[in-house]
């Protein structure tokens, strides 16, 4: 392994936005039949960094190096000519077209003018299968699951012959299944020689297909090492530039009284009779392969779908919820997995989003928004919840992910609910900010709130919930207490078995 | 540097129309003068009481192609209540209720059918015409009294009555937008519909109010216009909601929603109508006048463009 050579060099890597240095003097090497992670919080400089080797940004200062030749990037072709290709964290198909006219997209296969349909969908069934792909290349791609459409990404990237493959954040929609399979695609770049730059914040991922692993932090360049000398400890130590204790606080709380529950759900085909309830003081946590039904509880608990039958109590009084405002005035709040489509608001501001839900709290008797009471509530929150924005007027955009995600956090406690539903808490958020995250709904535990957590990172649920409960198909297959719980469990239970 | 760039950038709306004023004034000297000037707000005011409702509904995200057509019908419906009992407060409490009701249509087929609203305002821009036809039997609604032409054509201490009515829609619609929750909404529909919808917004809702404000805005431009010209004519109105779309852009609103405001709307308008008087003074064929007003409106958005990068 020792004498694999670098197939890639960046060296000495600076880059300057108006107003802030985004990289200083970064390496990151990639070697050939390899992969290496790239690790660092959000806002370390990944994405700028990669952006540079894929052409999309231009470089102030440092030098790029492939097997040994200065080279220039100057746009994304040039890119593509060196043979460096991403698969980038949000999808960049076209939804609207097919499979194969994706894979082929700008470099069709044709007779003169006309192209050849049946070449590229003989290729493209080709390369499916040898991804195990059980899909008709003419399949329109809106058609497919996240994590297909996140395997035809990886294929098309992979279809074109590059030497070198960056993956950002490649599993977030991935079921396990998925996942595996994409490792096992690595591997085969692997054996060809390919090298792979992996980015993720799932430490087990790193630890499991990674050989080296690049560690930014706030622009600069921590270190490289091998993965196999290094701790999870060490690698969180070297991201976030200290100790970090513990990663998931745990705080002993006795539950009270059902506060919530559910009673017989169902929804068409999708939820098949689901019932279950939260205590006050409890993070329930739901366990579930992507697919298994549990965003769709959610949503139907409040009211942004209608259920086909089945009942929801609060502190044991039936409640009739047909609309998220139904749901939000019974003291319900819901956090959706996606953030920017279902939660913020991008183009409004930190303090517009913080109030939006709760607006009629501030008008006064002329139905005018007191704006010195709403600015209050929310230099507040940003203190209580410790958020990071230079000024509550900031567009909400310009907030990094653990920040946005903070903003929705504190726009739901201003509607003091009593439930709190949260979809895949951090996906997505660094691992400073992550542990602030389980440190809120702690406190909001502590408080005699129930939050119920869907979270796909199996280490979240052990190491946050106070009771889990598992879904396959939607249906509840399994509830474990803490003390029971472990991932073989879980999984056995995610994947339908039962005792 | 960069404050002062970030400034110009905020008024580059109102520097235009500046510079567009400056211009006009240098070329033909009747430019500047009180009568001209104040000549110039009254033609603006039915354009620009027409884009303030417009504002709302292109805020969401959505348009309003049939305030011409709303004008026009509601115009004529105006125009026969004063021939036949010639109370003024009937025919303007009527069309106000008209041009809300329309909206209220227009708003019900967007938000409950969640069909796209250019399709659905199209559609009713010609049923309202049509129906506008029908009630007028294609001939204009003429003889009406003085205490009606009074609201089109007369000054109250000084200042043309239309441009009163202007400031007022103005001072009323900026309180809703910028000073109520409901205003809130209508940015936060047009930034994010699911997002809105999950912060427990009642979305049809807003949907509803935003083509409503725009029904009543274009009711009373219906009112302004008929009173103007002493008659309802069925054609009253054709080709409005262009002006209309053209000032709110030219007023910095973002045709996908969720950005702008009323007084760049305002600003728009102005533009539009110094604009068009500036090149009647300066005798420019109307031929050519639907060349240079096109072509400011290009210009306009691509340095738009060009400062968003």
């Amino acid at each position: 392994m020792q004498n694999k050579k670098p197939i890639l060099e960046m060296v000495g890597i600076s880059k300057t936005f108006p107003g802030v240095k985004a990289l200083d003097k970064v390496n990151l090497r990639a070697y050939e039949g390899e992969v290496m992670a790239l690790l660092g919080e959000n806002g370390a400089g990944k994405s700028t960094l990669m952006k540079i080797l894929s052409g999309v940004y231009q470089r102030d200062e440092g030098e790029i190096k492939i097997e040994g030749q200065d080279v220039e990037i100057k746009n994304i072709k040039d890119a593509q000519k060196l043979g460096i290709s991403i698969i980038h964290q949000e999808l960049s198909l076209l939804t609207n077209l097919s499979i194969y006219e994706n894979l082929f997209l700008g470099c069709e296969i044709r007779d003169g003018l006309k192209l050849n349909k049946k070449e590229m969908v003989k290729k493209s069934e080709e390369l499916l299968r040898e991804f195990d792909l059980n899909i008709s290349p003419k399949t329109i791609v809106k058609e497919l699951t996240v994590g297909e459409m996140q395997m035809v990404e990886i294929i098309k990237a992979v279809s074109k012959d590059a030497r070198i493959i960056i993956m950002d954040e490649p599993t977030t929609a991935l079921t396990e299944v998925e996942t595996q399979k994409l490792f096992k695609i690595i591997e085969q770049l692997k054996s060809q020689d390919v090298a792979v730059i992996y980015i993720s914040h799932r430490m087990e991922e790193i630890f499991k297909i990674c050989d080296r692993v690049t560690v930014l932090r706030d622009g600069t360049y921590i270190g490289e090492e091998y993965i196999k000398n290094v701790s999870r400890d060490d690698l969180i130590s070297m991201m976030v530039g200290r100790k970090l204790e513990e990663q998931f606080p745990y705080v002993e709380v006795k539950p009270g009284k059902a506060i919530l529950e559910v009673k017989n759900i169902k929804w068409n085909d999708k939820i098949k009779d689901v019932s279950f309830e939260l205590k006050s003081g409890e993070i329930l946590g739901i366990a579930g392969l992507m697919g298994s039904g549990r965003t769709e509880v959610a949503k139907l608990i409040f009211g942004e779908y209608k259920k086909t039958s089945g009942e929801v109590y609060i502190d044991g009084k039936k409640v009739d919820i047909k609309s998220p405002k139904d749901a939000i005035n019974s003291g319900i709040a819901y956090l959706s997995e996606d953030r920017k489509k279902e939660g913020l608001i991008l183009k409004l501001s930190v303090l517009e989003n913080m109030t939006i839900s709760n607006l009629s709290k501030y008008e006064n008797r002329i139905k005018r928004i007191d704006r010195s009471k709403e600015l209050d509530d929310c230099k507040e929150y940003t203190k209580k919840l410790s958020i990071k924005t230079f000024s509550p007027y900031q567009l909400v955009k310009n907030l990094s992910g653990g920040n946005q995600q903070k903003v929705i956090i504190a726009k739901w406690l201003l509607n003091l609910p009593k439930v709190l539903i949260i979809d895949e808490p951090t996906k997505g958020i660094d691992v400073g900010a992550k542990k602030e995250i389980y440190e809120i709904l702690n406190e909001l535990k502590s408080q005699g709130k129930g939050v119920i957590m869907i979270s796909s990172d199996m280490e979240e649920i052990l190491g946050v919930s106070d009771r889990i409960i598992v879904m396959h198909e939607g249906k509840i297959t399994g509830e474990i207490s803490r003390k029971e719980a472990n991932q073989e469990i879980i999984m056995k239970y995610a994947v339908g078995l039962t005792d | 540097m960069d404050k002062f760039k970030s400034i110009v950038v905020k008024f580059k709306s109102l520097i235009g129309l500046l510079l567009l004023c400056f211009i006009i004034s240098i070329i033909t000297p009747r430019f500047l003068n009180v009568n001209n000037l104040l000549n110039v707000l009254t033609q603006v005011s039915v354009n620009a009481v027409i884009a303030i409702g417009m504002t709302f509904v292109i805020l969401t995200g959505g348009i309003d192609l049939s305030v011409g057509s709303i004008l026009a019908i509601t115009g004529a419906i105006a125009a026969s209540i004063i021939v036949k009992s010639n109370s003024l407060f009937l025919a303007i409490v009527v069309t106000i209720l008209l041009g809300a009701l329309i909206g209220a249509f227009n708003g019900a087929i967007v938000a409950k059918g969640k069909i796209q609203p250019f399709i659905v305002t199209l559609a009713t821009m010609t049923i309202f015409r049509g129906a506008t036809y029908v009630f007028t039997n294609g001939t204009p609604i003429s003889g009406l009294s003085k205490n009606f032409t009074f609201i089109g054509n007369s000054r109250v201490l000084g200042i043309p009555f239309p441009v009163i009515i202007t400031l007022i829609v103005f001072a009323l619609a900026w309180y809703l937008i910028s000073e109520t929750r409901y205003g809130r909404y209508v940015y936060a529909l047009g930034g994010n519909e699911d997002s809105t919808r999950l912060s427990g917004i009642n979305t049809d809702k807003v949907k509803m109010l935003v083509y409503i404000v725009s029904g009543i805005a274009s009711a009373i431009s219906g009112v302004i216009v008929t009173s103007r010209i002493g008659s309802a004519s069925p054609n009253a109105g054709s080709g409005y909601e262009l002006d209309a779309i053209a000032a709110v852009v030219l007023g910095g609103t973002s045709l996908s929603g969720g950005e702008g405001s009323i007084t760049g709307t305002i600003v728009g308008a102005m533009i539009i109508g110094v604009l068009n008087n500036g090149l009647n003074l300066m005798n420019v064929s109307p031929f050519y006048q639907s060349i240079v007003k096109g072509l400011v409106i290009l210009l306009a958005v691509l340095i738009d463009k060009k400062n968003k990068k």
